[in-house]
């Protein structure tokens, strides 16, 4: 295990290793996408109170949960890369942050289509969940915005992972300012006590369109990552003998 | 390799650069690292990472048979630091700056009056620091180094902006210091003459 | 050995020191506050309805803007003459001298701020009652900003641009202050409850004040490599 995980760090071995995972979570990912999109759009039947217009909830949720996902993977990465110096997790971390952003992006613009029809307003400023995704994505904006005013790689990945950790504090405040305040927001539809509040047939696509997103985001990442490691590592013999034997090969 | 104050297997890198790998010394009570090499080659980021400011790539340091980075706040007490830049205040006096001094680590006030008098500060402890030359204000970094009980003495171009009279005088600062059982790391393109064994770390 | 309280005040008294011999850095962000109250009555008309209504608001954001305006020379100077380096390698933990710092900073940037602000309370015509409660949850965001601050000026001590990225940095979690802060004074001079806001203002400034010093620390010594 310890091995694996070892390994794994090295660069040219998560390099290899990844290699073979791209293809497939970009496979599984299309399909579930696919399936969920023409599910949702198509098969669902219309919600009782909101008509087609719920239906955007295929693309809100998955947007949404990925936004924090994303930034929550980014501060574990952080963390790692701080606390044992491990070079591949800040790179993750660098490769994370615009398909966070992205994704939080997403989520606030498919959240004001949804919120138009159903609460009669594009926006709300006063409202907790609202606000705390658009501070998440100022968050985002900060991160890659410091990267990119240090120039020397490891200060700032580490300048970068501190900023990153700092503002994990408004992770959980997201997730849970519905449950803390009274918000226009509707609460938690899926995790919540008695099971999922909504129908299977609205569900399925639902879970499919979560699944498949997430396994398209750790197929784009993990590229990022690889494009990252490469560029990180060029110096290094192992990516030399790499460009040569494709070189050879082409 | 083992001294008071050692290191082993140490390598830096500054951006892509290698600046140097597997460097190791030793040094013990009353002895002189002199580390030399051209401009460039790695002489101050090798003092800032032996007190911990930079990080060493691979290697540690060891400061009385522990790990300086586990036992960083009792290392850092027992060093005094002399870089380049002064880090003194330019508005603060003198006296001021010396008393902030005393909040950071061990001093012994008592010294000061002798200090003074020795590095010819003593009529000028009411001036802001911008008001005295550059090798005024060098004097003063000596005389902060002077009032602490620091047993390592790190030492980054300590000779910069000195007059001769102000290099010899350092010479003998330092000499003393090492008679009394301290240990001195000294960064410097000059070169230094003493008669206390001198271990000389050459750069590429 | 000195002791952490003789490191926390040394630290604090040299930069009041510091301070007093360049009034500017007190001065200016005092007068932009006071500038910026003031122009926005200009700017919106006089009415008095609108300028009660509005006048939480603008108050917070002056405050947020000048506190911002304050923070990118927190560090510059120790970074610029060489006392960072000191800071760092003395015999006190970072932490300590950090907060200490930042301590400093509010006393000569914030501390003025909530002394100033009844005066703009004035211009903006809000009612008496709500003098209280602005200098309340002024203290205690001015407060918040300074730490969260700290961590901003750390992180972007010496870098090219640096109050822009400061601000962009520190945007994000000055937010919930100025949304809590604007709101609360708004319910007061409605004559409602301000318990909650006032509470989530100190919770927030519970939370910068057991976590902020120790992010700025580990900050500075990445930004001193």
């Amino acid at each position: 295990m310890w091995n694996f995980i070892h390994k794994l760090a090295s660069p040219p071995h998560f390099y290899k290793l990844s290699a073979k995972m791209v293809p497939w979570f970009t496979i599984a990912g299309v399909l579930l996408v696919l399936y969920g999109s023409i599910a949702g759009l198509f098969l669902a039947p219309p919600d009782y109170q909101q008509g087609d217009a719920f239906r955007i909830i295929y693309v809100h949720v998955p947007a949404a949960y990925l936004s924090m996902m994303t930034y929550v993977i980014m501060a574990i990465s952080a963390g790692i890369g701080l606390i044992w110096r491990m070079k591949l997790a800040h790179a993750v971390a660098a490769a994370a942050a615009p398909l966070g952003a992205w994704f939080t992006f997403l989520a606030l613009i498919t959240g004001s289509i949804w919120g138009r029809p159903m609460w009669g307003t594009w926006w709300e400023w006063g409202d907790p969940r609202l606000t705390s995704e658009l501070i998440m994505l100022f968050l985002y904006f900060g991160y890659m915005a410091l990267r990119n005013a240090i120039d020397d790689t490891v200060k700032a990945d580490r300048a970068s992972a501190v900023l990153v950790l700092v503002g994990a504090v408004n992770v959980p405040i997201i997730h849970f300012s519905v449950e803390w305040w009274s918000s226009l927001h509707q609460g938690p539809t899926l995790v919540r006590e008695g099971g999922p509040a909504i129908q299977t047939a609205m569900l399925y696509p639902l879970l499919a369109m979560i699944f498949g997103f997430t396994f398209l985001f750790a197929a784009l990442l993990l590229s990022r990552v690889r494009t990252e490691v490469l560029f990180r590592e060029r110096r290094a013999h192992w990516v030399r003998d790499l460009v040569l034997s494709a070189e050879e090969a082409a | 390799m083992t001294g008071l104050l050692s290191g082993a297997e140490l390598s830096l890198f500054r951006g892509d650069r290698c600046l140097f790998e597997r460097l190791e010394f030793a040094l013990n009570p009353g002895e002189l690292l002199l580390v030399e090499g051209a401009n460039g080659s790695g002489k101050t980021s090798l003092l800032r990472a032996v007190a911990g400011l930079l990080e060493f790539e691979t290697g540690r340091i060891m400061w009385n048979g522990k790990d300086v980075v586990e036992e960083r706040q009792s290392f850092h007490a027992e060093l005094a630091w002399m870089a380049h830049k002064i880090g003194l205040k330019n508005d603060l006096t003198l006296l001021d700056n010396l008393r902030f001094e005393t909040g950071l680590r061990s001093t012994d006030w008592s010294r000061l009056d002798s200090v003074l008098q020795r590095l010819s500060l003593s009529g000028l402890t009411q001036l802001p620091l911008r008001a005295l030359s550059a090798g005024q204000q060098r004097r003063v970094t000596m005389a902060r180094m002077l009032l602490t009980d620091a047993r390592l003495w790190l030492m980054d171009e300590p000779f910069t902006n000195l007059d001769v009279a102000g290099r010899d005088l350092l010479t003998d600062i330092v000499a003393e210091h090492l008679a009394n059982n301290g240990l001195a790391v000294i960064a410097s393109h000059q070169g230094i003459t003493l008669d206390v064994p001198i271990t000389r770390l050459g750069l590429q | 050995m000195p002791g952490l309280g003789q490191g926390l005040t040394a630290i604090i008294k040299r930069d009041l020191l510091l301070a007093w011999k360049r009034p500017g850095d007190v001065l200016n962000p005092l007068f932009f506050f006071a500038m910026v109250s003031a122009l926005f009555p200009l700017a919106t008309g006089p009415s008095p309805e609108q300028l009660a209504l509005n006048g939480p608001g603008v108050l917070w954001v002056a405050a947020l803007l000048a506190t911002l305006l304050s923070l990118n020379s927190l560090f510059l100077s120790d970074h610029e003459d060489g006392s960072l380096d000191h800071l760092i390698l003395s015999a006190q933990p970072l932490t300590l001298l950090a907060f200490g710092k930042t301590v400093a900073h509010w006393l000569v940037a914030g501390l003025p701020l909530v002394l100033v602000s009844p005066l703009v309370a004035l211009t903006f015509q809000m009612p008496g009652r709500t003098v209280g409660v602005m200098m309340l949850t002024l203290t205690l965001g001015t407060i918040s900003l300074s730490l969260i601050g700290s961590i901003g000026a750390a992180l972007t001590v010496g870098l090219h641009r640096g109050t822009a990225l400061l601000s962009l940095l520190i945007l994000p979690l000055a937010m919930p202050v100025l949304i809590f802060g604007a709101r609360t004074v708004a319910l007061a001079a409605a004559d409602d409850a301000v318990a909650a806001g006032v509470y989530f203002l100190a919770a927030y400034c519970m939370l910068a004040l057991t976590l902020a010093p120790f992010a700025t620390a580990a900050a500075l010594k990445i930004s001193n490599e």
